[in-house]
């Protein structure tokens, strides 16, 4: 059976957020990096395993996937399916609540901040710190509500991992190389909770994927 | 067994989203209406339901959950779990990628546009038609990939309806009432598929809480 393969580069936190799930999940996969700097993403190869000519796409048999999310949920089924619970009514309802949250409240707010950190810089341009500064606020607001929650549960769905905590790693692990990853000291138990997925090998594999080579 | 409660205001496209799922599971179900504008989201026994200040939050006994898609998911999974693709590797794969093509790109670029059009002259906002026309030319490139994908199944997720199109509607319904309708109907699958979901019973049955002006003009401010 020929291993998946994950299209995109791994400089992309989401094509990173799928590496974390096919990680964690123990898929045969390979990432194979699309050259955006010739359009290859706008190829009619890559187009036909995402009409948006987007990254990251997965190819799994015949089987083309775009969306990161729906990557990490496929990869999970597949291969993990512990890790979203689906047997279970109540217990799959509050992955799909964090997932959410991750997706519309935590990413929301990084992914300014994360683009104009680590990304305009390198695009030539220059980073706006209004918009950073603005959402570090929005960005606390939330850690609060984290904060709360993950002093009631081990992880965010309930005592168990799940794809919601493993979908938070890769933007967590680009804002520890900001100058912001402070943000995180004033809650305790997300940074037990940081620190406890940042034990697992999964995770340190995708760490060590995202440092720039020496 | 009790009814299920659903938090929030009827005239939300988020809290389309969860009744529209709602009224195709044929679950019994009350919305417990709450005041936008009285700040009803900020109180604390909001706060207690979800602590994101949002809605619709759903209360199945003694579950409470939030965030439109996961209720979704949920009141499917329950009582309409083909809606899903439950148990089918690939077909719930296919509802999980459209499902999130409409939360990244359909929902970010009808937004603003019914914001402006629509809401912005009753809460005193000023129309920003440099906002409007930015998200059009969005729209403008995704509804190519959309007429391509509808011209070879019926549905997004294949030729059977799923949660991926009746995630769809909430937004579609306000945006297809301002004046850019135009621009989804000049692609003949798009609108066959956007007709196709007009005409299912639990869209009209929610449609009528949703009156095009938002509720501003008639009486029911959200």
């Amino acid at each position: 059976m020929a291993p998946m393969k994950l299209y995109g580069a791994v400089l992309s936190w989401n094509v990173t957020r799928c590496a974390t799930a096919l990680e964690e999940a123990g898929s045969d996969y390979e990432i194979v990096p699309i050259n955006f700097a010739t359009a290859e993403h706008k190829s009619p190869e890559h187009l036909a395993r995402n009409p948006f000519g987007q990254v990251p796409a997965l190819q799994d048999g015949d089987l083309y996937l775009f969306e990161s999310r729906s990557i990490c949920k496929y990869a999970a089924r597949k291969n993990k399916p512990e890790l979203l619970r689906e047997g279970n009514l109540e217990e799959s309802a509050m992955v799909d609540v964090w997932m959410e949250v991750e997706a519309n409240q935590y990413t929301s707010v990084l992914n300014p901040i994360l683009f104009q950190v680590l990304i305009s810089p390198m695009l030539g341009g220059t980073t706006d710190q209004k918009v950073v500064d603005e959402n570090l606020e929005k960005l606390k607001k939330v850690l609060e509500v984290y904060e709360a929650r993950l002093t009631k549960s081990k992880y965010l769905a309930g005592d168990f991992l799940s794809l919601a905590d493993l979908n938070h790693v890769s933007v967590t692990l680009c804002l520890l190389a900001t100058p912001y990853a402070s943000v995180l000291d004033a809650y305790p138990h997300v940074k037990a909770w940081w620190s406890s997925l940042m034990e697992r090998p999964s995770v340190q594999k995708v760490a060590a994927m995202m440092k720039p080579s020496a | 067994m009790a009814p299920m409660k659903v938090y929030g205001w009827a005239v939300s496209p988020w809290m389309a989203r969860a009744l529209v799922c709602l009224e195709e599971a044929g679950v019994e179900y009350e919305i417990v209406p709450m005041s936008r504008c009285g700040g009803d989201h900020r109180r604390p026994e909001h706060l207690a339901r979800n602590p994101f200040g949002e809605i619709p939050v759903l209360e199945d006994g003694d579950l409470t959950l939030y965030q439109s898609r996961a209720i979704a998911r949920y009141v499917l999974r329950k009582y309409k779990p083909e809606l899903v693709k439950e148990g089918d590797l690939e077909g719930s794969a296919m509802v999980d990628v459209w499902m999130e093509v409409e939360a990244h790109n359909i929902e970010a670029t009808l937004w603003p546009i019914i914001r402006h059009c629509i809401i912005g002259q009753y809460v005193g906002r000023d129309r920003d038609q440099a906002v409007i026309d930015e998200n059009l030319e969005k729209l403008r490139r995704l509804l190519p990939v959309y007429e391509a994908r509808l011209s070879v199944c019926k549905y997004l997720a294949g030729d059977d309806i799923t949660a991926a199109d009746l995630c769809h509607f909430g937004f579609m319904r306000y945006f297809m009432a301002t004046e850019y309708a135009g621009v989804v109907d000049a692609f003949p699958h798009v609108k066959a598929w956007w007709d196709a979901l007009l005409a299912r019973p639990s869209v009209q049955k929610v449609m009528a809480g949703m009156p095009p002006d938002f509720g501003y003009a008639s009486g029911n401010i959200p």
